[in-house]
């Protein structure tokens, strides 16, 4: 047997008892990525062997915090991909701005930075205060790194030449105060937006909503998770609404296909078709 | 386990680097429409590029070209560029699979998460090329893919327009092939009728 198959045999059990003691069970998502990434926390970990993190991984929450979190942490940025979010700008926002409130979902929000995005987006379109956005997490570290809203002045560089290519109306640093090598978002950002835990595997939704987010998400999931949840937000998001994925995600070939339309070629930003 | 093609080799996986659009309109475009292995791409590309590249590429060469989707399966006659902005991996089962994980060796895609991933999929019936480009990405990947048993490809530094990541390949691993751009077409067929 190489070092490898036997890696793959330690993988596969580790991962089966992860999921009959804590309930997540990473045999649902694409597994290319949960090998890397569990390579990735072992060498990070200090363990010599999936083996020998077993037992520690079973017994000590702390490890296994660390284990969930190296499994998965997303990143992300603001504004990223700024043409989908200017596509927002010119054609979804004059949709939203019909309801008396709008209620978004972030689902994967990672640390915050797409949903502090939309908060900034829907003030300045003019929906200040009819808005609250739900942002949710499977992965509780990171929600209380979305919660704090501070970023690297390195990562707030990249973020700004997003906003501004996505047709912001303002400058980006109206919105942050620097301090030595960090910058904190304005706290008011905070105030219409709510962060949770949740999981996509099991958990069920927040109500109708009339804007789904869950970008870069669903590429790590295998077929049944990844229709679980598309099945999901397909019933939650109210008619007219807009579902928006990742730039390589699709809803070609999927249940819900037939419920949404795209708005416009490659923004992989849904509508849902009135009945 | 994914269904085999008759023949030794399943796949061949390219990395090559910023600058390689010259390169890589030579190589595919001597390609036959009909090449029978599917030719999986990494290009340091910048995040924002959409898919022009493999657009332009498809229109020039007799084999197609396009952009890799996740889940796909791929087949011979085609060649599958990396997205930007996105990892391109291979899944155990033969597929295709995308992430969004954090730049390796500053780069996203990477050619080592290529090439790594590939290499367990598709083991001794995997090719791995190391071509033009600045940087070490892609020499951890080759030297995976000798370790599972596939052939390592080079092309000579001499001949690269950037040359540090063929001589980081080479110090890698000693390469099966050490080639120049203009038999690299030659080799590719030979070793897909094999």
């Amino acid at each position: 047997m190489t070092y490898s198959e036997l890696q793959d045999i330690e993988i596969e059990s580790l991962l089966e008892q992860v999921a009959k003691l804590y309930g997540y069970d990473f045999r649902d998502y694409s597994q290319a990525s949960v090998r890397r990434r569990m390579t990735q926390w072992l060498s990070d970990s200090g363990f010599a062997s999936f083996a020998e993190a077993r037992a520690q991984v079973l017994r000590d929450p702390a490890v296994f915090e660390g284990f969930l979190r190296g499994l998965t942490v997303n990143v992300s940025e603001m504004f990223r991909d700024p043409h989908v979010f200017s596509t927002i700008r010119e054609q979804v926002v004059q949709h939203l701005k019909t309801y008396p409130f709008v209620k978004i979902w972030h689902a994967g929000c990672a640390s915050g930075e797409e949903a502090y995005s939309m908060a900034i987006l829907l003030e300045e379109e003019g929906l200040k205060g009819r808005f609250r956005i739900y942002a949710t997490d499977i992965n509780q570290g990171v929600l209380q790194k979305a919660q704090q809203g501070i970023f690297s002045l390195d990562e707030m560089k990249l973020f700004t030449r997003n906003y501004q290519r996505s047709g912001g109306k303002t400058s980006f640093s109206d919105y942050y105060t620097a301090r030595y090598d960090h910058a904190m978002l304005m706290p008011s950002l905070k105030e219409h937006i709510v962060f949770a835990s949740h999981n996509l595997a099991f958990d069920g939704d927040f109500g109708e909503m009339q804007m789904v987010f869950c970008r870069n998400v669903l590429i790590y999931f295998k077929q049944p998770l990844k229709n679980r949840a598309l099945n999901l937000f397909g019933s939650i998001i109210s008619e007219g609404g807009f579902l928006c994925l990742g730039t390589k995600e699709s809803l070609e070939g999927r249940a819900i296909e037939p419920l949404f339309a795209e708005i416009s070629p490659r923004t992989r930003i849904y509508r849902k078709r009135y009945v | 386990m994914f269904e085999a093609r008759r023949g030794k080799y399943q796949a061949i996986v390219i990395g090559i680097s910023t600058g390689g659009v010259g390169t890589l309109k030579a190589l595919l475009g001597a390609l036959p429409k009909d090449f029978p292995l599917p030719i999986l791409i990494v290009q340091h590309i910048s995040p924002d590029s959409g898919n022009a590249m493999a657009l332009f590429l498809d229109e020039l060469c007799a084999i197609r070209v396009k952009e890799a989707d996740e889940e796909e399966r791929p087949t011979g006659g085609t060649v599958y560029l990396a997205p930007a902005n996105y990892h391109l991996m291979v899944e155990p089962d033969g597929r295709l699979g995308l992430s969004a994980d954090p730049p390796v060796n500053f780069s996203r895609p990477s050619v080592d998460v290529l090439f790594e991933t590939a290499a367990e999929a598709f083991g001794e019936g995997l090719i791995g090329v190391v071509l033009t480009g600045a940087g070490t990405d892609g020499s951890r990947g080759l030297k995976r893919i000798k370790e599972k048993g596939g052939v390592a490809v080079v092309q000579d530094p001499d001949d690269a327009a950037a040359d540090s990541m063929p001589r980081h390949a080479m110090a890698a691993v000693p390469p099966d092939h050490l080639v120049t751009l203009s038999t690299l077409p030659q080799l590719f067929i030979k070793l897909s009728e094999k």
